[in-house]
């Protein structure tokens, strides 16, 4: 069962208590956007073999979002950090480019 | 190719079994072909068989990673059903569904192809109104279904509990020439006839990466060395990120898990395949007795095949509830595949940014039952650059807005 570290309420979380909410860092296009950004914003998704990076929500605990890392070919986690932040912390980066050597997830490396 | 007849198995009696050929080859790779397809699937199989039959382009090469049929084609709970709700969706299935009727023959290979009817049952008022909505779109497709009440639930499925504490059942969609096949024979009996065209079938022959010339596709590399081609589809189901990927490009698809489970085989106890959309679970017995067994997906991205417990512990429950003499049966086998969903839970046959690559992707939980229809529009659009068939189905409906929304329709993971 996957188990997720709540940042906020510090409970490590079954899967069962929580509800994933998709790719992470997603950038809302705006009233002036093309219609390819509006699909790309929409429907494309990176739907990686390999390191991502997701939002979840601990639905049935303290009812917050936050965000994970994960590798979805081995389900191994990297770890969890807060919702309110456009990317990835740099320690948490620092830890999957140790166990991931060469990884590649939209623009971080 | 020698035929399978009644004849051929007395003949084979009298010779210990001695005479059976191979019923495909396994050939090294040419250096190039006139297309590949990526994915030997029910979907990328049929394209193949389909551009032989109908088109008679038969240097094609099939490049599998792993075993023919090992992806979601031989993992999945076999329901063939045609009764979905947009126009676009219905003739794609009903044309599959009509092929499934004379494949067996037409392959000369036994697809065990069984007409025992489909029943999705309505549980909420709400249900009840949305499959009578279906059941008159279609009587205007063509496509034979009906909207029978609880009496006739009960008379077709005697152990079905219509009584139900929670849902009670109100009625069910009924397609009578719905029903179940053999899923490995599907991919078998394909490969078979296409091998026989002199296509070429490779297994163990992974994609690792796709090479292109000004935009446009000139081969693929593989774990067997570099592979030339004019043409390129792409039918790998769950990997289809990862092969668009290579190619340059994104797709609107998540791939998650989704599981299945066989009991411990039992005297024959039903002879429809039954949904139940809002408990969420489906049930029907294979010919050997076993109790075939599915439920939902998971919600998150996932390559390995394995799925969540808690699904498979939903699914039970549901099914406890609709069929109670169940309860005390025991479970054989359990497994999970990697389904492609899309948006709106319809499929993409498609042309792509890069010219001359086609993807056919996005069958999610219930591609099995389209394999024949979709293998005919993939080879149609790769030859000609459309087809009837396929033209609502293209990655542009994400740009405009023209979904093809089968949500509700497609209901249970299937
Ligand atoms: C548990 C479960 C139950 C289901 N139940 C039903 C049902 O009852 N009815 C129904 O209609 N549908 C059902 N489905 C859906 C159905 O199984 C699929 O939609 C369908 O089988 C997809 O076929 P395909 O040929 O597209 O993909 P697959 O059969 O998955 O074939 C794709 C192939 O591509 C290969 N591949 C991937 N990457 C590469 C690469 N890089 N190089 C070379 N080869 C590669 C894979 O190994 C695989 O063999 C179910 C699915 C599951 C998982
Ligand atoms: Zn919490």
């Amino acid at each position: 069962m996957l188990i997720l570290h709540c940042p906020y309420c510090g409970v490590m979380a079954d899967e069962t208590e929580l509800a994933p909410g998709g790719e992470a860092h997603l950038r809302r296009a705006g009233p002036e956007s093309s219609d390819e950004e509006f699909m790309a914003y929409l429907f494309e998704r990176e739907n990686p073999r390999g390191v991502h990076f997701e939002r979840w929500r601990h639905a049935l605990g303290c009812g917050k979002w936050f965000h994970a890392a994960r590798d979805t070919a081995t389900l191994e986690v990297f770890g969890t950090y807060p919702a309110q932040v456009t990317e990835p912390p740099e320690a948490l980066l620092e830890t999957i480019r140790e166990k991931r050597p060469g990884w590649q997830w939209r623009d971080l490396k | 190719m020698k035929r399978y007849s009644a004849f051929a198995i007395v003949r084979e009696a009298f010779r210990q079994h001695t005479g059976w050929p191979r019923a495909w080859a396994s050939p090294e790779p040419r250096e190039r072909y006139d297309v590949i397809i990526v994915g030997a699937g029910g979907h990328g199989l049929a394209t193949a068989y389909y551009l032989g039959r109908n088109f008679g382009i038969t240097n094609v090469a099939v490049l599998e990673k792993g075993w023919l049929g090992g992806g979601n084609t031989g993992r999945n709970t076999t329901i063939i059903r045609s009764n979905y709700l947009q126009d676009a969706s219905a003739a794609i299935y009903e044309k599959a569904r009509s092929l499934y009727e004379t494949l067996s023959q037409e392959l000369n290979f036994n697809l065990m192809f069984s007409p025992r009817g489909v029943m999705m049952l309505a549980q909420t008022e709400h249900e009840v109104r949305g499959y009578r909505r279906t059941a008159e779109a279609n009587a205007l497709q063509g496509v034979e279904t009906e909207f029978i009440g609880r009496e006739r639930v009960k008379e077709l499925c005697p152990i079905i509990n219509i009584e139900g504490p929670r849902y009670p059942v109100l009625g069910a969609l009924w397609q009578p020439r719905g029903g179940t096949a053999r899923h490995d024979a599907v991919a078998w009996g394909y490969a078979r006839a296409c091998s026989d065209m002199g296509m070429h079938i490779i297994q163990r022959c992974e994609v690792t990466g796709i090479r292109t010339e000004g935009g446009r596709v000139t081969g693929v590399s593989t774990t067997r060395g570099d592979i030339g081609c004019n043409k390129l589809g792409i039918v790998v189901a769950g990997h289809s990120g990862v092969l668009a990927q290579m190619a340059g490009f994104r797709l609107p698809i998540e791939s998650v898990a989704l599981q299945a489970m066989v009991s411990e085989p039992v005297k024959p106890c039903m002879d429809v395949v039954v949904m139940a959309n809002t408990v969420h679970g489906y049930m029907s017995q294979s010919d050997k007795g076993e109790m075939v067994i599915g439920g939902g997906a998971d919600g998150f991205n996932n390559y390995t095949q394995r799925g969540s417990f808690h699904h498979i512990e939903e699914t039970v429950r549901a099914l406890c509830e609709t069929f109670p003499i169940i309860s005390r049966l025991k479970m054989l086998r359990q497994w999970g595949g990697i389904v492609d969903m899309t948006g709106d839970r319809s499929p993409i046959i498609s042309k792509t940014p890069v010219e001359n690559i086609f993807i056919n992707c996005g069958w999610g939980t219930g591609g099995f039952k389209a394999i024949p229809g979709s293998g005919w529009a993939m080879a149609e659009l790769m030859v000609k650059g459309e087809s009837p068939l396929a033209a609502e189905f293209g990655l542009n409906r994400f740009r405009e807005g023209r979904f093809i929304d089968e949500s509700v329709a497609a209901g249970v993971a299937h």
